[in-house]
């Protein structure tokens, strides 16, 4: 059950996060923070099929995590699901086309390791 | 450094503030509200816990600042930044509820902060190329 969790949270969270970025990134920078015009940026973002795809699968995400907190501790859950970090930056290079230079590579590989051993 | 990127970089450092202080609390608050088992209609139920309500209003208030953020910084570079969570958490956990910091924890501790360092200090937030202005 715990394993099964573990699965359906770092696919659903790689996932989730992969497509918000690239809904967001469809939408472009939000530079007006007046409430009117961040009204108008949720208004349509609402309607994105990206970011609700997205959210959906965050939300998947969320709820199976509420789970596996139920079973385990927050010191194995947090340090277990820390891969994501990992393919994530995988993704991100490869979906997104980002520039991920040598400094992100290991800043990425050094967080895994130490969200693995605080979460010890 | 120009203009263009001293507002962007102060602007992502400002929202990632928000990111990670929101995420922090929320996640606090609803290990704090969660009971030791959830039946499968509690998954429902256990939502208008208060302190589990207030714990998603904070993870809300992150989703919506991370959905910001994201529109104009890499994923690659929000993930690292963002995880100084982690070191948030270990520190409040001393500072509340008087938790330990093992050498372990300490060095995690490090790890993460040199993580953060060398992705924030070392790249701009954004590198893929800008489309044409979004109008509005």
């Amino acid at each position: 059950m715990k394993w099964v969790l573990i699965a359906i949270i770092v696919a659903s969270t790689s996932i989730g996060e992969v497509l918000q970025a690239i809904g967001m990134r469809r939408h472009g920078e939000i530079r007006d923070f007046r409430p009117g015009a961040l009204g108008r940026a949720a208004g349509s973002l609402a309607r994105n099929s990206v970011v609700i795809g997205s959210v959906v699968a965050m939300a998947v995400a969320f709820f199976a995590y509420l789970g596996l907190l139920s079973v385990t501790d927050l010191s194995f859950a947090v340090p277990v699901t820390a891969i994501t970090y990992v393919i994530e930056t995988v993704l991100a290079k490869y979906v997104l086309n980002e520039r991920v230079n040598w400094l992100r590579w290991v800043g990425a590989a050094i967080v895994l390791c130490g969200v693995a051993l605080v979460s010890l | 450094m120009s203009p263009e990127a001293a507002r962007l970089r102060l602007k992502t450092w400002l929202c990632s503030a928000i990111v990670v202080i929101s995420n922090v609390a929320g996640n606090f608050f609803m290990k704090r509200g969660m009971p030791q088992h959830l039946a499968p209609l509690e998954y429902i139920t256990v939502l208008f816990q208060p302190w589990v309500a207030l714990g998603v209003l904070l993870l809300i208030v992150w989703l919506i600042s991370r959905m910001t953020l994201l529109s104009w910084a890499d994923l690659s570079y929000v993930l690292p930044v963002t995880s100084l969570g982690y070191v948030l958490v270990a520190l409040l956990g001393r500072w509340l509820l008087d938790e330990r910091i093992t050498s372990t924890r300490w060095a995690g501790i490090l790890l993460i902060v040199a993580g953060v360092a060398l992705v924030g200090g070392g790249s701009a937030p954004q590198t893929f190329s800008r489309k044409p202005e979004h109008p509005s």
